[in-house]
């Protein structure tokens, strides 16, 4: 029940961003959620994409430093007060998480949270023994 | 004003003489007791004995800084320890320092060298000396402070940093001779300006500026911003350290070269070739009076220029132009010795990474930086922030603990460092000196 990402080292530089996502938009690989991490001189641009292999082929292809990560995606409720209960569950569990992003689906009543953690399996364990739908990478991709 | 008339106006003809006479010493002395030196003498097939004029300096081999480092730490000595009294040590190419000894003796010849140095730039017994030069391995310290003693000036042994009390000794105590980086005058300057003391108001008449590069715009801001004469001094630990050539107050007009002490040669640094006199070229000494550590044609990679004539200051020896850069890619940062090959050592010590680095040096206000960038691949990257920030803070800290240099490292995106065909652009020198 783990989703694979893709990161990408960008420098602090006008124009990188479009760079990355022109390459996608020409292979014909669609976004299906992204976070930016900044700092004042380099940046990490996390995805999840419909084709994750092709993806990271093409971007090495031009030069960009390509990582892949396993990373667990959650259905939320789309009402006040979701997120806080899976994060209560995470911290109750001593789950610590490295970081997090989130995106609305377009048709349902839910949210999709992608989380990183340490420990994934640990993790993915608590979540379903807590109830929590874990959303699997076929899923997700296809959404 | 000259320290010692005897050795620094004499005749052409008598100098030379003492040169050799003292050259014939130095090569018979590192041919019997520097296994180094008596290896190479035999490579090139030169005897002791073949060297009957000074023209014969020119068949002795070269000695490169690889040569110290290959000898790391003692190997170049030629007394045993029992007789070392001091050591010094500057930056080597790699992790290992250049080591240096000093016999009693050499000490007092360094003294002396030093004495003279100060009263040609200006000081006397009856002057007080600030001496911000740092005390320890680097030589500028104590060279000037045993110089100054040698004088019979009054020193203040302040060394580097710590600049608002600087300020507050120059207040109180009066001295009236700089020593120090000509970069950390202009500092020390600005800083008086902050404190709201005007430096020009101080009993400063001169300053003896060097260990690291610096041009005549720079010398006349010195000179308008704290009202004194500014003189350039040049020196390196593997000849003696301060005290190889000094500007005279009265011409400032070329370095002055100790001849009596050190024969300095300027030749083309890819055929190592002779020059003559006038024509700018790499700067080779050869130490003739020193004991613990002689050296024989040593290649300094400064490029700088001889003139003969006598100056109207009286001295006949030879003078160097100011230092115009270096045949090698050694930079001075902040008065430090940074060689490129020394970062890639420290970045070459975390697994996986490229070894494409790039050194920028740039000047913000009156402080050389240093900015490292360093390529990210797979590796080595990470898709959390803190990894590859603790692995910036880590090569900062490497940095810091093997050049004694703060510099900021930056992590840059593959292929982002120009490759030129032959050799790397390692360094980008932003600095205008």
């Amino acid at each position: 029940m783990k989703v694979e990402q893709i990161s990408i080292f960008l420098e602090n530089k006008a124009g990188r961003l479009a760079e990355v996502t022109g390459i996608l938009g020409r292979e014909d690989i669609n976004i299906r959620a992204l976070a930016l991490a900044d700092t004042s001189d380099f940046g990490i641009l996390r995805l999840i994409v419909n084709d994750h292999e092709k993806a990271k082929q093409v971007l090495k292809e031009q030069g960009f430093t390509v990582g892949r990560t396993e990373v667990v995606a959650v259905e939320v409720e789309d009402r006040p007060g979701g997120l806080n209960n899976i994060l209560q569950i995470l911290f109750e569990n001593g789950i610590n998480v490295e970081y997090m992003y989130a995106f609305v689906q377009q048709s349902g009543q839910n949210a999709v949270i992608i989380f990183r953690f340490d420990d994934i399996d640990n993790a993915v364990d608590v979540l379903m023994q807590n109830g929590v739908t874990v959303i699997g990478g076929e899923k997700l991709y296809a959404m | 004003m000259i320290y010692n008339e005897e050795y620094e106006t004499m005749p052409r003809e008598a100098l030379e003489a003492i040169q050799l006479r003292r050259l014939q010493k130095t090569v018979a002395r590192v041919y019997n007791t520097v296994p180094f030196y008596k290896k190479r003498f035999d490579e090139v097939g030169v005897k002791v004995d073949d060297v009957s004029s000074l023209d014969d300096l020119r068949r002795l081999p070269f000695t490169y800084k690889d040569n110290l480092r290959d000898n790391y730490p003692f190997g170049m000595f030629t007394v045993p320890m029992d007789d070392v009294v001091r050591i010094h040590a500057s930056s080597g190419t790699t992790g290992k320092p250049t080591v240096v000894g000093y016999t009693a003796r050499d000490i007092q010849t360094w003294s002396e060298l030093m004495a003279r140095t100060l009263m040609a730039g200006g000081a006397t017994r009856g002057d007080m000396i600030h001496n911000a030069y740092g005390y320890g391995l680097f030589t500028g310290g104590l060279g000037f402070h045993y110089g100054a003693e040698k004088l019979g000036a009054s020193v203040i042994p302040i060394s580097g940093g710590n600049t608002k009390r600087q300020v507050m000794i120059m207040t109180d105590f009066g001295p009236t001779i700089l020593t120090c980086t000509p970069s950390y005058a202009l500092l020390i300057a600005e800083v008086a300006e902050e404190m709201g003391v005007d430096f020009r108001e101080f009993n400063f008449k001169a300053g003896i500026f060097g260990a690291e590069p610096w041009s005549e715009q720079m010398r006349e801001e010195i000179e308008r911003k704290l009202n004194i004469k500014a003189m350039d001094i040049y020196g390196l630990s593997e000849i003696i350290g301060p005290g190889v050539s000094v500007e005279c107050i009265e011409a400032q007009n070329g370095l002055h070269i100790f001849e009596d002490h050190f024969i300095p040669e300027i030749i083309d640094p890819d055929t190592e070739e002779v020059l003559p006199y006038g024509t700018p070229g790499e700067l080779v000494f050869t130490t003739i009076t020193k004991e613990a550590f002689p050296v024989i044609r040593y290649r300094t990679r400064d490029i700088s220029v001889l003139y003969p004539e006598p100056c109207r200051c009286g001295r006949t020896i030879v003078r160097m132009g100011r230092v115009q850069g270096r045949s090698d890619d050694m930079l001075i940062i902040r008065g430090v010795n940074v060689f490129p090959s020394q970062i890639e050592s420290v970045i070459m010590e975390i697994d996986g990474i490229e070894p494409y680095y790039q050194l920028e040096v740039a000047r913000e206000g009156r402080l050389d930086t240093l900015t490292v960038k360093v390529e990210v691949n797979e590796k080595v990257f990470s898709d959390e922030v803190k990894n590859l920030q603790n692995m910036e803070r880590k090569l900062e800290k490497n940095i810091k603990e093997m050049l004694s240099v703060s510099a900021q490292v930056k992590l840059v995106e593959p292929k982002s460092i120009q490759r030129s065909e032959g050799k790397a652009v390692r360094v980008i020198d932003k600095r205008e000196i």
